[in-house]
C-alpha cells in the first residue's frame, strides 16, 4: 500500500535536512519527498499525520541481546522485535552470546529465519569472534558473513588474548566487517559489581576500576594500528576511553565508538539501596564520565547510541546485588533518553538522527539510515515532546529489568514503518 | 523519644539522637545481665530467628543470650544447614521463615545489601548482623558503648580505626557512628586495603605511628589471612611488622588511650598479645557490651514494629533511602 506522512518535520542527516516535507512511499520505497502541501494522497492511499512531529530515517539499534536461541525465558526475537518497534528502532544488530552462541552459519541462519517470520524490525545477526565464545579460536567469520552477519563480537566476554584480537581485525577486514569490542580486563575488573569509587566503598561493593576498560581500549587501539581492521568500541563508558577514542580518530584510525544511554543518563549513585536494575557491565560511572560521554557524543568521537538491550528474568534481579544478572533493558526507552540529551546539551536533532540511525548505518554497511528518494522505506515518525509513563504494561520486551518503571519520559515514536509497512503505531499495540 | 525505625541496617544516616537512644536503652539493660536472675520478661511472646550465612559464633551467641534474657524465643539456622545449601533463594529462604511470623530476623549474609533487600521484602523486622564488607551495625554500637562507658563521652575524642579497612563492615559501621556522635576518625593500614577515597570520610595514614600520636582509642581489625592471596600483602609477617598494634605505639597515644578489637584475634599479626592483654584493652568489655546492645536493639525494634502496625506504617526502606540522601 501507498504511504503518505503528511506536515512532519523531515530530519535526515544524510542528505542532510531538516525542514517541512510530505513524504511519499511507494512500493516500500521512499518515492518523494514534498514541498508542505505539495503531498495529494490519491483515494485509497494511507495517510498519517505528523504535524508537530519528526519524520526520521528509522531508528537502528547496533547492540541488542534478542536472547533466541537458547534463553527465550528473558527475551524472543518476537518479543524483542516488538520491543524494537515499539521504541522507534526499525533495524536491530543482535549480539552472539545466544546458546548455543551464534558462532556458525546455521545458527546465524536460524536468527534470520525467525527475524523473516516475525516480520517486524530488520534483524542483523553479529557472529562470534570466538567459537563458543571461549576466546582461544576464530570462529568461521567468513561462513557467518555468507549467512548473514554484519560485524563480529564476543560481546559480553572481553577478548583477553591480545593476539585473537589481531587476527579477528585482520580477518574480518577481508570481509569488511567491522569487530565490536567489550572493552574489559578482568585482571583489573576482577570479581567487581559496580563501578570502584567512593560509593563502592560506601555500599561495601567490590569495584571494577575505570582502568579496567580503558587499558583494554589502549591496548585494542595500539593492535589496529599496527594491523588495520575496522575496531568498534561497544557501550563505552569511562572519561578516559573517550580520550583515547578521540585521539585515535585525530590519528585517522578506522575506529568507531557506541555509547549506551544509561551511561550518559546515570551515575554509579543509582546502584545506591542496592538497586540491581542499575547494574551493568560495563558499569555506571561517575559525574565525570557521564559528562565525558556526553561531549564525546557532541563532538562526534562516540559515533551512535546503542542500547545494549540487556533482557533479564526477574527472578535473576531479583537477589543479592552481587548475584544479580547484569544489564537493562533499553529499546523502548533509548528515544526519550537520547531525546531528553538533546535538551541539556547544544545537540541538534540532526546529530541526533545521525547517532541514532545514519551513523550505525554506515558503520554496519546497513541499508537505511537516509529517506533519499528510492531508498527503503524505514522511517520514524517521534512525537519529541510527548509526556509518557513508563509502566511494565507499555513494556513489549519479555522482560521488565529497567531502573525507569514508574518515570515519567518525554518523546515516543508514534509510528514506525519498516520497507514502508506500518509496524507500530502508538496505541494500537505491535500489530497494526 | 519515640523509635520509628523498623529495621536496624546500618549506621549509615542514622541521627544522633537515634545512636543515643540505642546507647541509653543498652546502658540501662546492662544491669540485667550482673543480676543474679538474668530474664526480664520485656520480649516474652516475641520471636527471633537468626539467619547466619557465614561462620559465627560470637554475633550468634550474643543475640541469643540477648534474646533470651528479654524472654523472647530465639531460633537460628546456619547456611550450611540451611535449605539455601539446597539451592533455595535467600529471598525465599527468608519468606518462609518470616511466614512463621517472627517479629525480628537477624541476618548475617556475605553479600552487601543482603539485610537491606529482605528488609523491603518481609513483613518483620530485620536486624543487619554484618552483610558483606558493609555494615555492622550492633558491632559498632556495642563499641560505641564500650567507648562511652570508658570516656564517658565520645565527642571530641579522636579514635583511630587500623587494618583492613576496605573490606571491614566493623570499620564502616563504627565510621558512621562515630563522625555522627562527633568523634575524630584516622583511618590507618596499607594503602591496598585503605583506598584514597576513604579520605572523604575520614583523616588517612599508612603509617601506625602517626595515626595513634595522642589517640583517645585505638580500634584494632581482624585481619583476614585469606587477603595475602589476593597481592593486598605480602606476607603476614611484613603486615604485622607495619600494622601490629605494639607498645611502642601506645606510648604515642594518650595515657589512658583505649584499644578495642572486634575479635576473633590474630596475636601477633594485627595486636600483640602485650596489647590484647594489657591495661588499656576493653576487648571483653566489648563482648560483655555485646549483649546489652542486642538487649537494646531487639526491644527497639519488637517495639518500634508493635507501634508501626497500630500507628503508622512508614515504608522502611523509603526512610532508610531518605536518611542515607541526607548525609551525603
Amino acid at each position: 500500500m501507498n504511504l503518505w506522512i503528511l506536515h512532519g518535520r523531515v530530519i535526515d542527516p544524510s542528505l542532510p535536512l531538516d525542514d517541512q516535507r510530505d513524504v511519499y512511499i511507494h512500493e516500500g520505497r521512499v518515492a518523494g519527498l514534498y514541498p508542505p502541501g505539495k503531498g495529494r494522497p490519491r483515494k485509497g492511499e494511507r495517510v498519517i499525520e505528523a504535524r508537530g512531529q519528526w519524520v526520521v530515517p528509522g531508528l537502528i539499534d547496533m547492540h541488542v541481546h534478542l536472547r533466541e536461541p537458547g534463553y527465550e525465558y528473558k527475551e524472543t526475537i518476537e518479543t524483542g522485535c516488538r520491543a524494537a518497534v515499539a521504541g522507534g528502532f526499525t533495524a536491530v544488530a543482535c549480539m552472539a552470546n545466544t546458546n548455543p552462541p551464534n558462532d556458525s552459519a546455521a545458527v546465524t541462519e536460524f536468527i534470520l529465519e525467525r527475524a523473516r517470520a516475525v516480520a517486524l524490525a530488520r534483524v542483523y545477526p553479529i557472529g562470534a569472534v570466538s567459537k563458543g565464545l571461549a576466546g582461544q579460536e576464530l570462529a568461521e567469520i567468513g561462513e557467518m558473513h555468507r549467512a548473514g552477519i554484519v560485524a563480529v563480537s564476543d560481546d559480553g566476554m572481553p577478548i583477553v588474548d591480545g593476539a585473537l584480537m589481531r587476527r579477528a581485525l585482520e580477518y574480518a577486514s577481508m570481509f569488511g566487517l567491522p569487530v565490536i569490542a567489550h572493552e574489559e580486563d578482568p585482571s583489573l575488573a576482577q570479581d567487581g559489581v559496580m563501578n570502584e569509587g567512593a560509593w563502592s566503598l560506601r555500599l561495601g561493593l567490590r569495584g571494577m576500576p575505570r582502568a579496567a576498560e580503558e587499558a583494554m581500549v589502549a591496548r585494542d587501539l595500539a593492535i589496529l594500528e599496527q594491523t588495520g581492521g575496522h575496531l568498534h568500541i561497544a557501550h563505552i563508558s569511562t572519561a578516559g576511553s573517550v580520550e583515547l577514542v578521540r585521539r585515535a580518530k585525530a590519528r585517522g584510525l578506522a575506529i568507531t565508538a557506541e555509547a549506551a544511554p544509561h551511561h550518559f543518563t546515570f551515575t554509579e549513585e543509582l546502584v545506591d539501596g542496592y538497586n540491581t536494575n542499575a547494574k551493568m557491565k560495563p558499569p555506571l560511572r561517575t559525574a565525570e564520565d557521564v559528562r565525558a560521554v556526553r561531549e564525546g557524543l557532541l563532538d562526534g568521537t562516540i559515533d551512535c547510541i546503542a542500547t545494549d538491550h540487556a533482557p533479564h528474568h526477574r527472578d535473576e534481579k531479583e537477589c543479592e546485588f552481587e548475584r544479580a544478572a547484569n544489564g537493562i533493558i533499553g529499546l523502548e526507552t533509548a528515544l526519550p533518553l537520547a531525546l531528553d540529551l538533546l535538551r541539556t546539551a547544544a545537540w541538534s536533532p540532526l546529530k541526533l538522527i545521525a547517532a541514532m540511525s545514519t551513523n550505525p548505518a554506515h558503520i554496519l554497511r546497513l541499508p537505511g539510515g537516509t529517506l533519499a528518494p528510492g531508498s527503503l522505506a524505514d522511517v520514524t515518525v517521534i512525537d519529541p515532546e510527548r509526556p509518557w509513563k513508563l509502566e511494565v504494561s507499555e513494556l513489549r520486551s519479555k522482560s521488565h529489568n529497567t531502573p525507569l518503571l514508574g518515570a515519567t519520559l518525554r518523546g515516543r515514536a508514534t509510528a514506525t514503518i519498516v520497507a514502508g509497512k506500518v509496524v507500530w503505531e502508538l496505541g494500537t499495540g505491535g500489530n497494526p | 523519644m519515640a523509635f520509628a525505625q523498623r529495621h536496624l541496617l546500618g549506621l549509615e544516616g542514622m541521627s544522633r539522637e537515634e545512636l543515643l537512644y540505642f546507647l541509653d536503652t543498652a546502658t540501662s539493660f546492662q544491669e540485667i545481665s550482673s543480676r543474679d536472675i538474668k530474664k526480664v520478661p520485656a520480649l516474652r511472646g516475641k520471636t527471633v530467628v537468626g539467619m547466619f550465612f557465614e561462620p559465627s559464633t560470637r554475633t550468634r551467641v550474643s543475640f541469643e543470650i540477648a534474646a533470651k534474657r528479654m524472654s523472647a524465643d530465639f531460633v537460628s539456622l546456619s547456611g550450611a544447614s540451611s535449605s539455601t545449601a539446597k539451592g533455595e533463594t535467600l529471598l525465599d529462604t527468608a519468606r518462609n521463615l518470616a511466614a512463621m511470623q517472627p517479629d525480628v530476623l537477624v541476618v548475617r549474609h556475605p553479600a552487601a545489601g543482603a539485610a537491606h533487600f529482605l528488609a523491603q521484602r518481609v513483613g518483620c523486622s530485620v536486624v543487619n548482623a554484618g552483610d558483606g564488607c558493609h555494615e555492622h551495625p550492633t558491632q559498632a554500637l556495642l563499641d560505641l558503648l564500650t567507648i562511652r562507658e570508658h570516656k564517658q563521652r565520645i565527642e571530641g575524642l579522636t579514635v583511630v580505626i587500623v587494618g583492613d579497612i576496605l573490606h571491614s563492615r566493623v570499620a564502616r559501621s563504627n565510621l558512621h557512628g562515630l563522625r555522627t556522635l562527633g568523634a575524630r576518625v584516622r583511618l590507618a593500614g596499607p594503602r591496598t586495603l585503605l583506598p584514597r577515597e576513604f579520605a572523604l570520610w575520614a583523616d588517612t595514614t599508612t603509617d601506625l605511628f602517626e595515626a595513634v600520636s595522642d589517640a583517645d582509642v585505638v580500634l584494632v581489625l581482624r585481619l583476614q589471612r585469606e587477603r595475602q592471596a589476593r597481592n593486598y600483602l605480602p606476607s603476614l609477617d611484613e603486615y604485622a611488622r607495619h600494622f601490629c598494634l605494639t607498645e611502642a605505639h601506645l606510648e604515642r597515644a594518650k595515657a589512658d588511650v583505649l584499644v578495642l578489637h572486634p575479635g576473633p584475634l590474630n596475636r601477633g599479626v594485627e595486636i600483640s598479645s602485650s596489647v590484647a592483654d594489657g591495661p588499656h584493652s576493653v576487648i571483653l568489655d566489648q563482648v560483655r557490651n555485646g549483649v546489652a546492645v542486642r538487649m537494646a536493639v531487639l526491644y527497639l525494634l519488637a517495639g518500634a514494629a508493635q507501634r508501626d502496625t497500630a500507628e503508622n506504617t512508614r515504608p522502611a526502606a523509603a526512610l532508610h533511602v531518605a536518611q542515607r540522601r541526607s548525609v551525603l
